[in-house]
Order: C-alpha cells, then sequence, then structure tokens
C-alpha cells in the first residue's frame, strides 16, 4: 500500500517535470532566438505570422487572460460563497441534497457546452441589453468562465464550511448570535483558509480555461479597457494556432513560451495559495 | 442589572428572600423515548450559587440547555413545564437571542472559538453593537483579569484562542461569558479540563462574581459544590432527589438518604 502511494508520489513529480521539460525544450530554441523579453511583456503586437516582420508581443494575450479570470471571479465568488453558505449552514435534508445534485452537474457540463452557451445566447443577450454591437468580450467570458469555475468552488467552500466543528455554532449562538451573525463572525472566519484554496482554484481553472474562452471572448487582440471590448486569451492563442505552424518555427517557439509562461502563472498561483493558508495556519 | 444587596454573603438565603432570578416548574425534557429528566421544579435567587449534583447521565446537562433555549442543536429533544427567567417565561421572550444574551454558558470542554483571543472576548460586545476599539478594548481587559486570564495574554491578544492550552481556553470562555454581561452564568463541569490550581483560581473568581451575577453550577465534584455553592441539588437519572443548603446536605441534615451516600462517595 505505502508502495503504491509512494510510486504514485513519485510518478506525479516526474510527469510534471516531463512536462515542464518538454514544453521548456520546444519553447527554447525560439527563446535563445526572435525572442526579446521587453517585446513580449510589453508589446501588444502579437503578429507572428508576417512574412517579414513578425512580432511576439505577448502583453494583449496576458491582459486577455486576466481580465477574463478577475471578471469571471467577480462572478463566481458571491455566487459560490452564498451557494456554500446555503447549502452548508441552511438547508437540510432533501433540498440540500438536491443542490449539491444540481451544483455536481452543472460541473459536468463540457466547456464546449459553455462555450456555444456565449456565443449564442450570451452573445445575443448583451447585445440586447447594453446595446453594443457585439456580445463577445471580457463580460460574456468572464460570465460564462465564473459560472464554470463556481461548482468547483462552491463544493470546496462548502467542504471547507463543513469542516468547522459545530461547537463552534453552539458556543456563538449559545451567547445570542443569531445564525446570520455567527456564520459571519465565527463560521466564515474560521473557515478561512479554505475559502481562500476555494477562490485559488478557480482563479487556477479561469486561467486554464480554453475552448469556452476562445468561443466566448471574441478572440481578437486587444488590450481591454472595458467589459465590452473582446479579447483574446494564451490559452486560446495555443490551442488556436498550434495546429498550423510549423514544428520547430518561431512561432511554434513562441505558442510554447505561451505554454511555459501560462505554467509558470499556474505554478505562482499554487505557491501563493499554499503560502496564505500556510501564513493563515501559523497564526 | 440590580445591585447586589449589602447582605449578598454566602449565609443571603436564609435572611429574606431576593426575587428569584430563575424559576422552573415541573420541566420534564425528553429525548425522543428517552427522558432525561422529570418533573424538576426549583427556584434559583439573585446572587446565589446554585450547585447541581449528580452522577453521569442524571439531567444536568440536558437541564441547562433548556435554560437559554440550546435545545436547537438537539433536534428530538422535547420540553414540557416551565421555566421563568427575570420574571418572564423563556418561551415567551420575543427574540431567543436576546435571552441568550442575558445567560453566559461555559461548556465543560472549554470552547476557545478560533479566533484571536481579542475577538474572542470582543464577540459578544460587538454583536451587541459596541465598535468603539477603545470600549472594547476596556472590556476585553475587564473579562480576561477577572477570569484570571489577563497576565497570561496580555501580551499575545492576537493569537488564536483555541491555541490556548485546556485551563487557559476554559478561562476565556468564562471572560467570554462574562463579557456577555450576564445576569445568569451556567457553569458544566467546568473544571473537567482544568488542572487543580486554576481550578480554584476559577474558584475564587467565581465568589467574586456571585456579587454581580447568578451562578448555576453543575459539578462532578462533591466539594466543589461545598467550597462554593449556597444551595445545592442531587439529581438522580432524571430526577431532582433533594434541594437544601449546602451545610445542611453536608451535615447529613438530608430528607432523602441517597443524598448523602451520593456525597460521602458511597454510590453505585
Ligand atoms: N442529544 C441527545 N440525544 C439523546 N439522548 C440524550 C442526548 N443528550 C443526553 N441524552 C440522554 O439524556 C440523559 C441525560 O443526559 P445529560 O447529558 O443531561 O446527563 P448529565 O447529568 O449531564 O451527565 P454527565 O454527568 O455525564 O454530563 C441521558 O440518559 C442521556 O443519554
Ligand atoms: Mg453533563
Amino acid at each position: 500500500m505505502q508502495g503504491i502511494m509512494y510510486l504514485g508520489g513519485i510518478s506525479a513529480i516526474i510527469f510534471i517535470i516531463g512536462i515542464f521539460v518538454f514544453i521548456a525544450k520546444e519553447g527554447l530554441p525560439f527563446l535563445f532566438g526572435a525572442f526579446d523579453l521587453k517585446e513580449f511583456f510589453t508589446s501588444p503586437r502579437w503578429i507572428p505570422t508576417s512574412e517579414n516582420n513578425p512580432t511576439y508581443g505577448a502583453l494583449a494575450l496576458i491582459l486577455g487572460t486576466a481580465s477574463v479570470t478577475g471578471m469571471a471571479m467577480i462572478v463566481a465568488i458571491p455566487f459560490s460563497l452564498g451557494a456554500a453558505i446555503f447549502i452548508g449552514e441552511f438547508a437540510t435534508g432533501k433540498t440540500r441534497e438536491t443542490l449539491k445534485i444540481l451544483i455536481e452537474l452543472l460541473a459536468a457540463i463540457p466547456s464546449v457546452v459553455w462555450g456555444f452557451i456565449g456565443l449564442t445566447i450570451m452573445n445575443g443577450l448583451i447585445i440586447k441589453l447594453f446595446n453594443v454591437p457585439i456580445g463577445l468580450n471580457v463580460l460574456n467570458a468572464g460570465i460564462i468562465l465564473g459560472l464554470m469555475a463556481a461548482p468547483i468552488m462552491t463544493t470546496i467552500a462548502e467542504d471547507s464550511l463543513k469542516a468547522v466543528p459545530d461547537k463552534y455554532r453552539e458556543a456563538a449562538e449559545a451567547m445570542g448570535a443569531t445564525r446570520w451573525q455567527t456564520i459571519r463572525r465565527v463560521v466564515l472566519p474560521a473557515a478561512k483558509n479554505g475559502l481562500v484554496s476555494a477562490v485559488l482554484l478557480g482563479v487556477g481553472r479561469g486561467f486554464g480555461e480554453t475552448m469556452a474562452v476562445l468561443m466566448a471572448s471574441g478572440h481578437s487582440i486587444n488590450i481591454p479597457h472595458s467589459v465590452f471590448d473582446s479579447v483574446r486569451a494564451l490559452t486560446a492563442t495555443i490551442a488556436a494556432e498550434l495546429g498550423e505552424t510549423a514544428v520547430g518555427s518561431p512561432h511554434y517557439g513562441a505558442l510554447f513560451t505561451l505554454g511555459i509562461l501560462l505554467f509558470i502563472i499556474t505554478f505562482l498561483i499554487n505557491l501563493t495559495a499554499d503560502l496564505v493558508v500556510r501564513g493563515i495556519r501559523k497564526k | 442589572m440590580p445591585q447586589a444587596p449589602p447582605d449578598a454573603g454566602p449565609d443571603a438565603p436564609s435572611t429574606p428572600p431576593a426575587p428569584p432570578v430563575l424559576e422552573v416548574e415541573n420541566l420534564s425534557i425528553r429525548y425522543g423515548d428517552v427522558s432525561a429528566l422529570r418533573n424538576v421544579s426549583l427556584s434559583v435567587h439573585e446572587h446565589e450559587i446554585f450547585g447541581i449534583i449528580g452522577p453521569a447521565n442524571s439531567g444536568k446537562t440536558s437541564f441547562l440547555k433548556t435554560l437559554n433555549r440550546m435545545d436547537r442543536f438537539e433536534s428530538h429533544m422535547r420540553v414540557e413545564g416551565h421555566i421563568r427567567f427575570l420574571g418572564r417565561d423563556v418561551r415567551a421572550w420575543r427574540n431567543v437571542y436576546a435571552l441568550r444574551q442575558h445567560i453566559g454558558v461555559v461548556f465543560p470542554l472549554p470552547v476557545g472559538l478560533p479566533l484571536s483571543i481579542y475577538d474572542n472576548v470582543a464577540l459578544s460586545p460587538r454583536l451587541r453593537g459596541v465598535t468603539d476599539r477603545r470600549e472594547l478594548d476596556v472590556i476585553v481587559e475587564r473579562c480576561l483579569t477577572r477570569a484570571a486570564l489577563w497576565d497570561e495574554v496580555k501580551d499575545r491578544l492576537d493569537s488564536l484562542g483555541s491555541l490556548l492550552s485546556g485551563g487557559q481556553q476554559q478561562r476565556l470562555t468564562i471572560a467570554r461569558a462574562l463579557s456577555q454581561d450576564p445576569a445568569l452564568l451556567l457553569l458544566d463541569e467546568f473544571s473537567i479540563a482544568v488542572d487543580p490550581v486554576t481550578t480554584m483560581r476559577i474558584e475564587d473568581v467565581l465568589k467574586e462574581l456571585r456579587k454581580e451575577m447568578t451562578i448555576i453550577m453543575v459539578t462532578n465534584l462533591v466539594q466543589q459544590a461545598r467550597r462554593l455553592a449556597d444551595r445545592t441539588a442531587f439529581f438522580l437519572t432524571g430526577d431532582c432527589v433533594e434541594i437544601g443548603r449546602t451545610d445542611d446536605l453536608f451535615e447529613g441534615k438530608v430528607k432523602d438518604p441517597r443524598t448523602y451516600d451520593y456525597i460521602l462517595g458511597r454510590f453505585g
């Protein structure tokens, strides 16, 4: 048993290192060739297919991913926290079970379906409601992504509320706290580790999601100035362009560099999650 | 809250009786088919320490739980009879939260909330709407001092209350109960997780507190009842066998011989 677990742990580490090595290897020739660090991070011009003067500015892509993820969290945090509090603290019996199943069903919807919803329903809705020319933008992709991230965030948040022992609720209520005061002043602070990791997991989901964002964001290179601007995400760029590049070309390498960037960002998010949770624990 | 009458000492109950803080009439408690308490009637007077002794499963904790209506956490708990607190039926209180604010509770196993020490004690004032930091500071220091904990924690009020030692957590819960400024303090076997020295310190605190509030103390240490309680009730498997002046009971002036047997430890 211990052996199997040991093997699992080791192989997980080997896989991660292997993936990183692979991505790095494909990206390296570009990194030491046409790559210009300053251009990569400060230029919004992502024109890898230009015949005579290809540029590889990833700023717009980075901001595209960041804005969509930010929008998604604005949607998902209140939604998932509210749902978790309702399911964990107020709902009982049948209601609770039904809601939990519903949330799990929501989590099982494939991302292409979400993308389709964004492309059709949400697109029309946004155009009509806000009277804008195009409904495929930060708002659309953010809402779609928020709804996609919410179920898993809800589940984790609810688990962390459930992990708060009842004796704390009992003690607070014995002092005359109402249900709501108990939740706000005792349960939520006690569960904050789990809540923080729920949010960070949602952020990670946001950075990594590809298909739905590709379909709902408009996929056009823009530095977003409002939620009604179309943007292009890092992931979507890789997905859309990788199939059309020659292996080993600068464009190919540039896409892998985007991959390295995503890898690093995801790593940093997880590291932050870890540090935050640890920091709270130490206190 | 009414002031202590000048003569409120250990012998006060024999002098003109203060109005009862708590009157219990024919109280019965059941959990489904299990009867936990049958037909208990008693009253507790202002500034009295009222002790309750009795072996395990005699219904002591269940009794305390009904007083501040904590039956919500016991889904199949059924309560019959009347409980009047400060002259009003506890079931008629406009809102149960206000009732609970007047009644401090200390559980057998200390429950330091997973908040900072400061926030533990400031919680109840905050629930009452106190937001001024200086006012809170004063309350926190006063309650921690009176619970004999201030000196040990004054330099780390920001650390988690749930990380204190058992004995410290118990004093923290007492400080928290005091921060409610309760008229009635319920203590359920408070010394179960506390060392003897700390127990003695808390007992001294309780002797001071009785000047300001009424205390009901469930204890599994009969000598603790002897040291602190003005009157003591003996519960046995759901019956209130006897209520009497503590001094009388411990001198053997009992109506029911089982009481004295229990006091002497000749039981079961
Ligand atoms: N939540 C509950 N559900 C069902 N029965 C219960 C519950 N709590 C207590 N009882 C029963 O009620 C009776 C009285 O229990 P109670 O906890 O009031 O006794 P106690 O005098 O406080 O005992 P101890 O000295 O062990 O704390 C016991 O028979 C017990 O099994
Ligand atoms: Mg008990």
